[in-house]
């Protein structure tokens, strides 16, 4: 199977994003991912929807996506054009409900740490290899479990399940 | 080598003799829980599965407890999809209206969950029924989905941490000084995917109630998933409740565990977590005089029968609450609320001008029924203080146990019960 290559400028976050700075529960009365993605982020960085462009990376540093299991929050990251998040580490619902729903996720500290808001990323989630194509560095993340790979290649869960 | 209860539990529910930390597993689940925030999304992802029914019509829990009652047009129609869905499906665990309480009170005191159990829920307070010797853990609304298809779900086997807690409890301390203590000291992720496990001498001075709220906030630390053995106490609730055949499981003495942290509880104060995160917690009464304007005692958390008893004791001491702060009395549930309208303490509450609402989780996740304005501050007997959780960004929850709640909605400042 070809890699999957993705590629995008980065917006960085520190430690402990919460679910509900990702996605306030004011707005759960809709499960509508275009109407979740206007309000992504919205009490951490206001203007985070205005900057955003189609396959943008968001980039955090300890515990990402901690709090409410609130799958709402991936599927707001998702629609509002995010193509993937690297953090030092996720919150554990987080990371399942990212593999779930298809939002790839890598962990890896040393990329986190060179990292700066606004660099241009390019990813191949197969090898876990990271180009930073500003700094003109690059960094190894983990690369996904075979389980894991194949959910994401699925499209989420439910396509697994139903291969 | 031996093993934990968790490792047991999760083993037995895949028909192997052992499983080790790390390992992938799909364990048959007893019991599938969402609510009307996170079923909507798992019976949309149920339909594009192509499964027509459910793998067991009895193991589907469906809480409407979240937005109800419904608080606006959207969560109406929310909730509207997911009673269509319980019918067709002939769910036979679907609670609305005067049914419904707050999840995470309520299946446990209808022994809907028992020990021994591995439970999912797409929500993160799932990590509850520990507290009888399950395993459950929280997940989304796709793992929901797939688990109400397949009956399975899938895992990697966490590590276990001990918490070993020993010493004696001073005045007024509860659960839920244990935990905010707890989570103080290995923060917001200090137990990430693991699994914790309370053990120690005094585990057995603790009441069911207390347990469910040490259970409830291990995701507040990161976990996968808090437990307790089961023993007397236990079995004395859920012999009564329990609808399922139940099993105590508890772990080996030469169980492996990543790490042991020995509590001496004779160190924790009653305390509070300051905002904007549960791990900032220090003892109430070193906290500077902070006025407040709204108490919330209720929730997953801290809803229970125990927990408006000793609320009820301080306020009636206090007699009235103080005229700046809006004080909501949140039963957690049907049979909570009856219990406390019998022993009286309603009459202690609307004395003292407090609301008394029916069961919700309404304010803890700021949906409804007691929003923050910007600048204001709560002290909440529920479980997260994150940035606008319970309204405006500019708004703050103080999380605490029921007597420091009630003893500052005396006082309008965060208060010790010791002033009263």
């Amino acid at each position: 199977m070809s890699d999957m290559i993705l590629k995008g400028k980065v917006h960085k976050y520190g430690s402990n994003v919460n679910t509900d700075e990702i996605i306030p529960a004011r707005y759960l009365n809709s499960s509508d991912p275009a109407v979740l993605a206007k309000y992504c982020m919205e009490d951490i960085d206001k203007d985070f929807v205005k900057r955003v462009e189609k396959d943008d990376i968001i980039v955090a540093e300890n515990n990402f996506g901690c709090g409410s299991s609130r799958e709402h929050a991936p599927i707001a990251i998702k629609a509002a054009g995010i193509s993937a998040v690297i953090a030092n580490s996720f919150a554990r619902i987080f990371f399942r409900n990212a593999i779930n729903i298809g939002l790839p996720i890598l962990e890896c500290p040393e990329a986190v740490k060179a990292i700066n808001s606004g660099d241009d990323l390019e990813i191949n989630l197969n090898q876990g290899i990271i180009k930073n194509l500003t700094k003109k560095e690059e960094y190894k993340a983990q690369p996904f479990p075979e389980f894991m790979q194949k959910i994401i290649k699925a499209g989420g869960l439910l396509g697994y399940i139903k291969k | 080598m031996g093993s934990t209860i968790t490792e047991k539990i999760l083993a037995a529910h895949c028909g192997k003799k052992g499983v080790e930390p790390g390992e992938f597993i799909e364990p048959k689940v007893d019991i599938v829980l969402a609510n009307d925030v996170t079923a909507p999304l798992a019976v949309k992802e149920f339909r594009k599965s192509g499964v027509k029914k459910v793998f067991d019509k009895n193991k589907i829990a469906l809480v409407m407890d979240h937005f109800t009652p419904n608080k606006d047009i959207l969560s109406a129609e929310h909730v509207k999809f997911v009673r269509e869905f319980a019918k067709e499906q002939k769910i036979k665990h679907y609670y609305e209206g005067g049914n419904v309480g707050v999840e995470h009170a309520l299946l446990p005191e209808k022994g809907i969950v028992v020990p021994g159990d591995v439970i999912i829920g797409a929500d993160s307070h799932t990590c509850t029924y520990g507290a009888i010797g399950a395993f459950s853990t929280g997940g989304g609304s796709t793992d929901v989905a797939a688990a109400m298809a397949t009956g399975k779900v899938w895992f990697k086997v966490p590590q276990s941490i001990k918490f070993v807690l020993k010493g004696k409890l001073n005045k007024w301390v509860s659960g839920k000084d244990i935990i905010l203590y707890i989570i103080g000291l290995i923060g917001v992720d200090g137990a990430l995917y693991q699994a914790m496990e309370f053990t120690g001498e005094v585990c057995k001075k603790l009441t069911m109630a207390d347990r469910f709220t040490i259970a409830n906030m291990a995701i507040e630390a990161g976990g996968k998933s808090g437990i307790f053995t089961p023993d007397e106490i236990t079995e004395k609730y859920v012999a009564k409740r329990a609808e399922r055949k139940y099993k105590f499981y508890a772990s080996d003495k030469d169980a492996k565990y990543v790490q042991t942290y020995e509590i001496d509880c004779s160190k924790i104060q009653p305390q509070v977590s300051l905002p904007f995160l549960p791990s900032n917690a220090k003892a109430a009464k070193d906290i500077k005089r902070t006025y407040i304007d709204q108490v919330v005692i209720g929730s997953c958390t801290n809803g229970r029968i125990e927990d408006l008893r000793i609320a009820a004791g301080i306020i009636k001491k206090g007699k009235k609450v103080n005229p700046n702060v809006r004080t909501l009395i949140i039963p957690a549930t049907p049979e909570v609320w009856m219990q406390a309208e019998k022993e009286g303490l309603f009459k202690i509450f609307m004395n003292a001008g407090c609301v008394v609402s029916a069961p919700t989780c309404g304010p803890c996740l700021g949906g409804h029924m007691g929003i923050l304005a910007a600048g204001e501050k709560c002290v909440a007997t529920t479980n997260r203080n994150f940035v606008g959780r319970m309204g405006h960004v500019k708004s703050e929850v103080i999380l605490s146990n029921p007597a420091v709640a009630a003893a500052s909605a005396i006082k309008g400042y965060i208060a010790t019960p010791d002033e009263i």
